[in-house]
């Protein structure tokens, strides 16, 4: 088994929300750590270690946090855990096996950018995450991890847990602060960056509940240690929630690079009995890229699936064996998407709608392939250049790999 | 700054840091779009004003970029122009495009743009994806959702220009809708009918009621003139076919920057509703229609003997505030000039009279001081007796805008107004009260040290004996008189006394007490102290109710003042009227409103021309005021409905509405705006000013002008403040004063110098009101308006639309004295005071404190005004319409029909 940094605890606690139990295991040193650092050391520790967004969209974390602080403003700490692209399943493991984990990564994160608040804004579905956060932050803010004057040090900080209402968007950075504000969870124009403007308009770093959950390792161990692990241009570990086909679906923290072969037949126990592999949905079911026997042996890391025309996301790997057909499959994304979109901007609110009639037209055959496709291949283009945020942007991804494999 | 982009590969000059989309627009390159409306906040919805930055390859959108030097865009090339044709085929398959019935056809943004793109149903080629939904219909509009391409302008404009919030978007994906209040049923929402997001609708999904079928753009014309209803003076848009107004749009004045109210948009209906169409002249108790010469000669010779008999002091007359500048100017003239005396008043003294008084005694100058307009910049806005929400609605949207901005509010008022629900404070004072309150802000703004002492040393008068005065009030007494916790005096007085620019609002909560001059010297007072006036954004705000009741003032209808304010006291200023009119004129100030109505029922005054006013009703003791006008020897009413005022008359004169004359209207903020004839007016009637110069005529003093603008120009050679704007320059909006014909106007007064000099404070000791509650009438009574009806309803309430938001009168009660009394919502109860009773529905509302109840005084059935005060001011002759002593019964509806029976 391969070192784990983020899921190394995870099933080793009788109680998980216990701060004893938590720093039993060398826990809350990296905070302390910290705040005998000035923040900017921080943050450059964070830089160093090349981290880059765990939620889908692989933004430099440090980067991030450096222009919210540089603000000089009140700045407040979002850990997106609004986790609902189907799939995905790797942040829940995350807070309800390892709370506090993710909670000192908030704390060192305002530490760093110079926050007094910090949010989890959970996807509403997880109410089990949601009292476990809720029960672990009350443990912190009595052993002085959270409130007033943590460990002894200067730095005040606290968080609220929050719950969402049901919204795939509002794991959109921008839609989360809307909803996280009390108000339609609907996404915002860029600029301003949430960096610069975002909740109740100070500057607002939203991190991934992995990301975050990373960090105390990055300071514990160093950058030049995290950055060692995985490829240049994707260091240290990444979790993959897989699914599907095969014999031993789970979550599995493996370095960046592993490729997406090792990831399905040697720690996912390969293709269910019986069965052949078709494809793999890599990166999101939604948003994700229909990747083909031709691809597998491509390393799961930001650089190289690009090379291959996909993305890595939020690292949801769904394996698909050979009786399913891809156009079911996209139809039953486009519905996810029908019901998903915010509706704000008119290309994602009708496009999908359209796009979803013609894909529904192929699939009972009222509408012939060479009819639908390109109509929907050149709608969906359109989408991701003119959508607002992400949703729309991506729905091109799954039609033109799926179709491509599906039908072409 | 201009900067240079390039475009589509050439250059451009645009403004620097401005929205890209709409510099592009005012430069000629016409970016479509629906979404952006540059009132509000972008939304980047529609994505057509797509552009591709070149730099980066991205495509952006238009409305929600700012213009940056060396920008580098394209916007009309082919793949650009593609996008924007496929997203624009997507919107028009949600849209129910049933153009040939839609109202909005000819003027949809969005047929435009399937026009401009070449989309014809043949092209189509998405099927409808619009889901069929239930329309909706409210007193004043209709919102079909089919047509709907929720593009948000409803919404933005709903939150953003009336800050009302009534709407908002449900549901998700292509399933969002516009949805109102909380249950998504239009009608029952809190919308108050103001009709912002009709005119923001880009298409037909949003529609006026009573415009359906009556036309549709290309048939229409339109005339731009000025709200006819409350002092705000908005323009609007007044869409016509065959001499029907067939819908209103509010246009981008520099009061109200294109929004309206309900009244405005759809109040107009009366102009064809129970018009005067002949002079009449009353014969053994019935009014005979006479033709105008045989009226016009028995009024002249009627006045005329009357004169001859009893001398010159027996006549008198009320002008209106609803007529233009020009014809208040006649009238005030006709009764000096003819009948020999200065007993000429207006609906002002009931108004603002005290306004006048303390504000010339404080600064020389009895108007607001700043504009509407720079209220928006306040840091600190402070709403005193003034229901702004509901008597000058299109103001209180821009205190809300200021108050999103960042700015303090702080609401004095007894009542929980709309207004106190946005405020950092509200000071729910006593009845009558105001003095103290304001004195114990500024005790504690002086103790806190927040005064301005450069102020006071370079540019007042009197402080010490004034400071003297308000060292007694502490906030602990001033608490003990007035209810107000020490603490929330303490509170505003911290808001005020540190705003950089605060700014002062009021109204008649100030102005109609016997204390009204008192309370305006402490607002003016509070200005003085902490430095907030002579500056833009600040200043002492008196928001004047009716169309052109500061135009009437300013143009001498006051018993006291010629034209300009000059007093007829004055030798000089008598003079010079004597020379420019003619004739000699009296010395003697005249009798004021109240003051005739208490002569004409002694007998005193025997004869009286009221032109648009409406004295029973909008007069304090109506039963007095009955008793006076049916014991004048001979009353005529010139008006254009038959009022409870004209039903007692002698002789009746059809005149013409505002919106059927040409003249200038003067608007709260001392802004001159022309009227224009909008609609032809009902045959066989005359203007006011034709009316009285025919009168005059005859009476033996000709008053012939070509026009109304000949007037204009002899009111600009008397009237130093109106000199500068004639015929020539109505249309430049000028706010008086405007000295000379080069004068730019004057949006704030008092910069560098007061009007008098130096400004003056007045110690002014806590008075409390004549009539205060005792065992036998416990409960405090206060009268006053409501959004949906205007003065004395004579216009409002033949409007079926704004009828239908309030059909009758009503008196608000407190929930608990509603349970201790026994009363439910809508019974009936009979309010009693000293001077009278009347009968009304309860409405509960805790908008009243306990112990007080509310009335507002549109409704002749249900007349507050039998039961108000007459106490007067001293100086100012204002009564005290606001607060007096009144007891509270339940009456059930088997008395009520014995006692009609009886």
């Amino acid at each position: 088994m391969n070192e784990q940094i983020v899921l190394n605890n995870v099933g080793s606690y009788e109680t998980p929300a216990s701060v004893r139990e938590y720093t039993g295991k060398g826990g809350y040193e990296a905070l302390k750590e910290c705040l005998t650092r000035d923040p900017e050391s921080v943050i450059r520790e964070v830089e160093d270690s090349k981290l880059r967004g765990r939620g889908g969209a692989g933004f430099p974390t440090g980067t991030k946090w450096r222009y919210a602080a540089s603000r000089k403003d009140t700045a407040y700490v979002v850990a997106n855990a609004d986790e609902g692209e189907p799939g995905a399943f790797k942040d829940r493991l995350i807070m309800e096996g390892d709370p506090h984990k993710l909670i000192e990564g908030i704390a060192i994160a305002g530490y760093a950018v110079g926050a007094s608040h910090g949010f989890i804004y959970v996807r509403g579905e997880y109410s089990h995450c949601l009292n476990l956060l809720d029960e672990a932050c009350a443990d912190a803010r009595k052993h002085h991890f959270l409130g007033n004057k943590i460990a002894g040090s200067d730095f005040c900080f606290d968080i609220k847990v929050r719950a969402g209402a049901g919204s795939y968007v509002c794991g959109e950075e921008t839609a989360l602060i809307s909803s996280l504000e009390g108000k339609r969870g609907n996404p915002r124009i860029r600029p301003p960056y949430p960096t610069s403007r975002g909740l109740f308009g100070k500057p607002t770093v939203v991190n991934n509940v992995e990301t975050l959950a990373t960090i105390p390792a990055i300071i514990a161990g160093g950058s030049k240690w995290f950055s060692s692990v995985g490829t240049p241009q994707s260091t240290g570990t990444k979790l993959f929630p897989v699914s599907g086909a095969v014999r031993r679906p789970g979550c599995y923290e493996l370095p960046m690079g592993t490729s997406l072969e090792t990831l399905i037949l040697t720690h996912a126990g390969g293709i269910k009995k019986g069965k052949t592999l078709k494809a793999v949905l890599v990166g999101g079911a939604a948003a994700g890229t229909f990747l083909g026997k031709e691809n597998l042996s491509v390393p799961l890391s930001f650089e190289h699936l690009n090379q291959v025309n996909a993305q890595l996301g939020s690292g949801v790997v769904v394996v698909l064996d050979c009786d399913t057909n891809i156009l079911d499959i996209l139809v039953g994304i486009m519905e996810f998407f029908m019901r998903e979109s915010c509706g704000l901007c008119a290309p994602c609110r009708v496009g999908i709608v359209q796009i979803h009639r013609l894909l529904s037209g192929m699939a009972t055959g009222t509408i012939e392939p060479e009819d639908g496709i390109d109509r929907i291949l050149s709608l969906a283009r359109v989408m991701n250049k003119t959508c607002l945020c992400p949703l729309g942007q991506s729905v091109v991804m799954p039609l033109q790999s799926g179709l491509n494999l599906e039908v072409v | 700054m201009q900067v240079e982009i390039t475009v589509d590969g050439n250059p451009m000059q645009l403004t620097k840091g401005e929205t890209l989309l709409s510099e592009l627009r005012s430069s000629g390159v016409d970016v479509p779009g629906l979404c952006y409306n540059g009132k509000v906040s972008p939304t980047g919805c529609c994505r057509l004003c797509c552009i591709k930055d070149t730099k980066t390859d991205k495509v952006e959108m238009a409305c929600t970029l700012t213009v940056c030097e060396g920008m580098d865009i394209q916007v009309f090339t082919p793949e650009i122009e593609g996008y924007r044709k496929e997203t624009l085929q997507l919107i028009l398959s949600e849209h129910h495009h049933d153009c040939m019935t839609c109202e909005a056809a000819g003027s949809c943004d969005l047929e435009d743009l399937a026009y401009r793109y070449g989309i014809d149903s043949s092209s189509e080629v998405y099927p409808p994806a619009y889901t069929a939904s239930p329309v909706h219909e409210t007193q004043v509009l209709v919102f079909d959702p089919r047509k709907c391409i929720k593009c948000y302008r409803c919404v933005k404009a709903c939150d953003e220009l009336q800050e009302k919030h009534v709407l908002d978007m449900v549901e998700r994906s292509n399933e969002i809708r516009v949805w109102a209040g909380y249950n998504g049923i239009w009608k029952e929402s809190s919308c108050d009918g103001c009709g912002e997001c009709i005119q923001a609708c880009p298409v037909g999904a949003l529609y006026e009621k009573e415009a359906v079928r009556k036309g549709r753009t290309w048939e229409l014309t339109s005339t731009d003139t000025v709200c006819e209803y409350c002092g705000v003076g908005c323009l609007i848009q007044v869409y016509i076919k065959n001499n029907h107004i067939v819908k209103v749009k509010g246009k981008d004045g520099p009061a109200n920057e294109g929004r309206l109210c309900v009244k405005g948009r759809f109040g107009h209906q009366y102009l064809e509703i129970n018009r005067l169409t002949s002079p009449l002249i009353k014969m053994n108790g019935t009014f005979v229609e006479v033709t105008w010469d045989e009226a016009i000669h028995h009024v002249a010779d009627t006045f005329s003997r009357m004169l001859t008999t009893y001398g010159p002091h027996v006549l008198g007359g009320l002008s209106s505030a609803r007529c233009t500048n020009e014809e208040n100017y006649l009238f005030q003239k006709f009764v000096r000039v003819l009948f020999h005396n200065n007993n000429v008043d207006h609906c002002a003294r009931l108004c603002h009279a005290s306004t006048v008084a303390g504000l010339t005694r404080a600064f020389g100058s009895g108007a607001m001081t700043n504009s509407i307009a720079e209220l928006a910049d306040s840091d600190c806005i402070f709403v005193m007796g003034s229901n702004t929400t509901e008597t000058h609605p299109v103001i209180a949207t821009f205190i809300r805008n200021a108050v999103r901005k960042g700015a303090a509010l702080i609401v004095a008022d007894p009542r929980a107004i709309d207004l106190a629900s946005s405020a950092h404070v509200h000071l729910q004072l006593k009845n009558g009260t105001d003095v103290a309150v304001l004195n114990g802000i500024m005790n504690y703004i002086y103790t806190q040290g927040l005064h301005s002492q450069d102020f006071i040393e370079t540019r007042t008068e009197g402080f010490s004996d004034f400071i003297n005065v308000v060292g007694e009030y502490t906030p602990e007494r001033v608490e003990d008189i007035t209810g107000v916790s020490s603490e929330k005096i303490q509170e505003a007085a911290l808001l005020f006394g540190q705003a950089e620019k605060a700014s002062i609002v009021f109204s008649m909560g100030i102005t109609q007490h016997i204390t009204g001059t008192d309370n305006v010297l402490s607002l003016a007072n509070l200005a003085l102290l902490t430095g907030n006036v002579g500056r833009p954004s600040t200043g002492v705000n008196p928001l004047r109710g009716q169309g052109n009741v500061q135009g009437a003032c300013d143009v001498g209808a006051l018993s006291s003042v010629y034209p300009g304010y000059q007093p007829v006291t004055s030798p000089e200023a008598r003079e010079q009227f004597e020379t420019a009119w003619g004739v000699a004129l009296s010395d003697n100030p005249g009798l004021t409103v109240v003051e005739m109505i208490n002569k004409a029922a002694l007998g005193e005054i025997k004869g009286m021309y009221i032109v648009g006013e409406n004295p029973m009703v909008s007069d304090p003791n109506t039963n007095h005021v009955e008793r006076a006008l049916k014991n004048l020897e001979f009353l005529v009413v010139q008006d254009i409905f038959m009022t409870e005022t004209a039903l007692l008359a002698d002789v009746v004169l059809p005149s013409q509405a505002a919106l059927e004359k040409e003249g200038t209207f003067t608007n709260t903020e001392r802004r001159i705006q022309p009227g224009r004839r909008v609609v032809e007016p009902p045959p066989n009637t005359k203007t006011d000013w034709q009316i009285i110069g025919s009168i005059a005529g005859k009476m033996g003093y000709p008053m012939e002008y070509g026009t109304v603008w000949d007037i204009l120009r002899e009111i600009n050679q008397v009237t130093p403040i109106y000199r500068g704007i004639t015929p020539e320059r109505v249309t430049e909006g000028l706010q008086w004063p405007c000295p000379s014909e080069d004068h730019p106007g004057t949006p704030y007064l008092h910069r560098g110098t007061f009007s008098r000099g130096m400004g003056l404070f007045s110690p002014v000791d806590f008075v409390p009101p004549a009539e205060c509650p005792d065992e036998e009438y416990p409960f405090v009574l206060s009268t006053g308006r409501i959004l949906f009806h205007y003065h004395t309803g004579t216009m409002s309430r033949k409007v079926e639309a704004l009828d239908s938001f309030v059909h009758e009168g009503y008196v608000e009660i407190s929930s608990q004295d509603a349970d201790i009394l026994n009363i439910n919502q809508d019974d009936f109860v009979e309010v009693t005071t000293r001077r009278g009773r009347i009968t009304v529905r309860a409405k509960i509302s805790d908008r009243v404190a306990p112990q007080s109840v509310f009335i507002p005084f549109h409704f002749s059935e249900a007349p507050a005004n039998r039961l108000t005060n007459d106490a007067l001011d001293p100086e100012a002759k204002i009564p005290e319409l606001k607060v007096c002593a009144c007891a509270i019964r339940k009456v059930d509806v088997i008395t009520l029909q014995k006692e009609g029976e009886e």
